[in-house]
């Protein structure tokens, strides 16, 4: 009976959510290809993860050291490579973080074995893996095959899949040795920086309003903002609002900023990359404006404006006298 | 400080409909505009700014046809010292092979920095400048958004999700993948690149490189493509402007937002 990997990531003594969406999908895999779910823990210590993980694995190895308290890339990649080589896992899941994507492209590398990155699905036609992943910032989706392999890597899109379908196993824990002949760390942890906190805490408000690309230029921030303060609302944005500088990072929603749970989400040139997208699950109403009628936030979005941002802010200030 | 950025010229897809071909496994490119791939403007950005504060050499480096040499002369514009573009003829080329070929190139620069994008705009895999990395054997990091240099390495800023970044210390030489937002990437004039015309671009053929079969076969294929699955979607609000945002502020107070 073959095993599928799952590697757990976790931060600052909590599990991070890709990591059960991961083990959700991986329990399906399972089923599908009689396999066996087995999760890959990497920590200083197991105390905070370790039972959490082993109802939703059929066995769990544990590397415990405390040069793994953060991850390490260096070391994560050369246990894994071993790891991989002993027990030649079909599938091995990482999320499409930016610590899986350091690791899952070396793996692949280093195994030998394809790389499908940054999946929305992974399944199984005539007894071969497939993914289904989005190009063209999602307009388009494609299916990818692979060339025949002992194995095969994944890294996993954050929000794909559910968190739920766990919690019935109760998996051994398998202790594995660090091994004393790693080869030093070229990368090392110092610290973590908080990016999100800021005058405005946009996680809390009632209503957004929220800019993105199509707002054009840094001047048309002050009209924006004048409009959110008439409506009564407060003023968020997508990243490439925060790259240009015109607003500070503790405005952006999205999978590097903040997600938000506002009762109504205006969102205004906002196209809806899927980093976008992924911080808005929890509005109640989406409403976006945007000229282009394929822009992606239109597929998410209650109610769509195909129209110029500009003509329809200029209309909302009139009708409420801003 | 010896620094190379990987470069890909891509199609500009945002407010365009995309066609699949008659293929099926890649989209109609001949109305499409195309431009430096959004992240790589970043990554030259900061290896122009790199060796402005702390000199140095920078050499562009990308894979395609005659085509493609317009990115590079937009980055020896920016400020690279040489550029290279490597000729792949009719190869069909995933992550893999692509690094392969790129650390065969970049290998004999004797590089202590390797700057790629996260990702490119037409793929968005984010997996080749980490595959470079591991072929020539150094050390990397992922999604980075600063980049302080050291004596004998850097002290680079990861981003991570949800609002929080990593500051860690890597060692030289290394392979960077650059996030956009990481710097203000200059304004590139025509006169600009036509000034910049005299610096070299060299041209080197994949077949020259001494790489395998093995080497440039694929290991990830794309099948097929496909539109989106239909939603049910937004329902469309019509109408001039006005009609318009009383509609908007109907529905936001209906939802229980005083406005």
């Amino acid at each position: 009976m073959g095993e599928i990997f799952v590697v757990v990531e976790h931060r600052q003594g909590e599990i991070r959510e890709i990591t059960y969406e991961m083990f959700w999908k991986a329990d399906e895999l399972c089923e599908t290809l009689s396999c066996s779910l087995t999760a890959v823990l990497f920590c200083a210590d197991r105390g905070p993860f370790v039972d959490e993980i082993r109802t939703r694995a059929d066995r769990v190895i544990v590397v415990e050291d405390e040069q793994l308290g953060h991850y390490s890339g260096d070391l994560c990649r050369e246990i894994l490579v071993r790891l991989i080589e002993q027990r030649s896992p079909v599938m091995t899941l990482l999320g499409h973080t930016a610590w899986g994507m350091d690791l899952g492209p070396a793996l692949a590398v280093r195994t030998g074995f394809p790389l499908a990155a940054d999946c929305l699905d992974v399944l199984v036609e005539d007894g071969r893996p497939k993914a289904i992943r989005q190009i063209y910032t999602g307009k388009i989706f494609s299916k990818v095959s692979f060339a025949e392999s002992a194995g095969y890597l994944f890294t996993m899109r954050a929000g794909a899949f559910p968190q739920d379908r766990a919690g019935e196993r109760q998996g051994e824990v398998m202790d594995l040795e660090m091994p004393t002949d790693l080869p030093e760390e070229r990368r090392q942890f110092v610290e973590y920086v908080d990016t999100g906190a800021g005058d405005v805490d946009i996680t809390q408000a009632d209503f957004l309003v929220s800019i993105g690309r199509g707002i054009s230029e840094e001047d048309n921030i002050g009209t924006m903002k004048a409009l959110a303060d008439s409506m009564g609302g407060v003023l968020a944005c997508s990243r490439p609002v925060v790259d240009k500088n015109w607003l500070p990072k503790y405005h952006q929603v999205g999978t590097s900023g903040k997600s938000v749970k506002p009762k109504v989400y205006l969102a205004l040139g906002i196209s809806g990359a899927f980093q976008h997208v992924a911080g808005i699950g929890g509005a109640g109403t989406v409403i976006a404006v945007n000229k282009d009628k394929k822009a992606p936030i239109f597929r998410v979005a209650d109610y769509g404006v195909v129209d110029d941002l500009f003509k329809i802010v200029d209309a909302l200030k009139e009708k409420i006298g801003g | 400080m010896k620094i190379a950025v990987c470069v890909k010229r891509v199609p500009l897809t945002q407010e365009v409909d995309l066609e699949i071909d008659a293929g099926g496994k890649d989209v109609r490119k001949g109305m499409l505009a195309y431009v430096i791939n959004e992240w790589d403007n970043y990554a030259i950005e900061e290896a122009v700014l790199l060796k402005e504060n702390f000199e140095g050499d920078v050499t562009a480096v990308t894979i395609g046809g005659e085509d493609d040499e317009e990115v590079l002369r937009r980055c020896l514009a920016m400020g690279a010292d040489r550029a290279i573009r490597v000729d792949p003829g009719t190869l069909e080329l995933d992550a893999l092979a692509l690094s392969r070929i790129l650390s065969e190139v970049i290998k004999g620069l004797h590089c202590d920095l390797i700057l790629t994008g996260v990702q490119a705009d037409d793929m968005n895999e984010g997996s080749v400048g980490i595959m470079l990395a591991e072929h020539l054997g150094l050390a990397h990091a992922a999604v980075v958004t600063g980049v302080e240099p050291e004596a004998t390495g850097a002290t680079v800023r990861v981003e991570l999700e949800g609002g929080m970044d990593e500051v860690t210390k890597v060692s030289f030489p290394a392979v960077l993948s650059i996030q956009t937002g990481i710097n203000e990437p200059r304004y590139v004039s025509i006169m600009g690149v036509r000034k910049a015309a005299k610096k070299e671009l060299k041209v080197v053929k994949v077949e020259d490189l001494g790489l395998t079969d093995a080497d440039l076969s694929m290991k990830t294929m794309v099948e097929e493509i496909f539109l989106p699955p239909e939603t049910e979607g937004a329902q469309i609000l019509e109408g001039d402007p006005g009609t318009v945002a009383d509609e908007i502020l109907r529905i936001i107070k209906e939802k229980g937002v005083d406005v």
